[in-house]
């Protein structure tokens, strides 16, 4: 089985593109595939508390979406603690999953 | 210790204007540190992330001088990753895409780099382990 690592760099509220790959990473994994999304860079943003993207994340994990945010990230836009779920790692965690066999990487 | 496995990255943003810069060289940091091979292929605008020439500047808002502000540049960034490469005895090929450096001038960079082209980054994506494409927004 395949295991897919899509890399959200974009502010959702900027961006609209956030929407299609927010559809992109929940349709495959609605194909029973393994699929992390990992957030970087204004990414994290949907991460702070009582953003309205919170519900998207939920919606994530609901699909079996694993979501992980940059600690670095984080720390720069005084994100002290993500939104329940979200997992905090570094880009050592990063190169580790990008490093599994089988694995693909999708930047957006 | 050399892990024998290696990462292939393609970056295109030019230096000081995206926070995909930072992120790239971060990544390559970690793959580094990890002791994997890294390709990197610096296409458009990151050809000029390697420039010699690139100095640091005081902050006239801030009223801090050259010294105080610390301000970083990419190619001393760069070059802390090749020393990086070198300790840890692992390769870092960094790969300047040529057109992209003929059409700004970008041709004098610090030691390290080299000249190619997108065929290097065919062969070296499909020779790694891993690869990343972090294209420009």
């Amino acid at each position: 089985m395949a295991k897919h690592i899509f890399i959200e760099s974009r502010d959702p509220f900027d961006s609209a593109d956030v929407d299609y790959f927010s559809e992109l990473v929940q349709g495959i994994a609605n194909r029973g595939q393994e699929v992390i999304l990992f957030l970087v860079q204004n990414g994290v943003l949907a991460t702070r508390r009582g953003s309205k993207h919170n519900e998207r994340i939920t919606q994530f994990m609901k699909h079996k979406v694993k979501v992980v945010a940059d600690g670095f990230s984080l720390r720069e836009r005084g994100i002290s603690k993500p939104f329940d779920g979200v997992e905090v790692a570094d880009m050592d965690h990063l190169v580790k999953l990008l490093l599994e066999p089988g694995t693909k990487a999708i930047w957006h | 210790m050399a892990s024998g496995k290696t990462i292939t990255i393609a970056i295109m943003d030019a230096p000081y204007e995206s926070a995909n810069s930072t992120t790239a060289l971060r990544i390559i940091h970690a793959a580094l540190q990890q002791g994997h091979n890294v390709n990197v292929f610096a296409y458009e605008g990151a050809v000029n992330l390697t420039m010699k020439a690139q100095q640091p500047h005081a902050n006239p808002v801030k009223g801090t001088t050259v010294e105080q502000e610390q301000h970083p540049t990419t190619k001393d960034w760069i070059a802390s990753l090749f020393k990086l490469a070198k300790d840890k005895g692992v390769k870092l090929d960094w790969n300047n895409c040529g057109l992209c450096v003929d059409e700004r001038g970008a041709g004098d960079w610090i030691e390290g780099p080299r000249r190619g082209s997108p065929k290097d980054f065919l062969e070296a994506s499909s020779a790694s382990d891993a690869t990343l494409v972090i294209p420009t927004k």
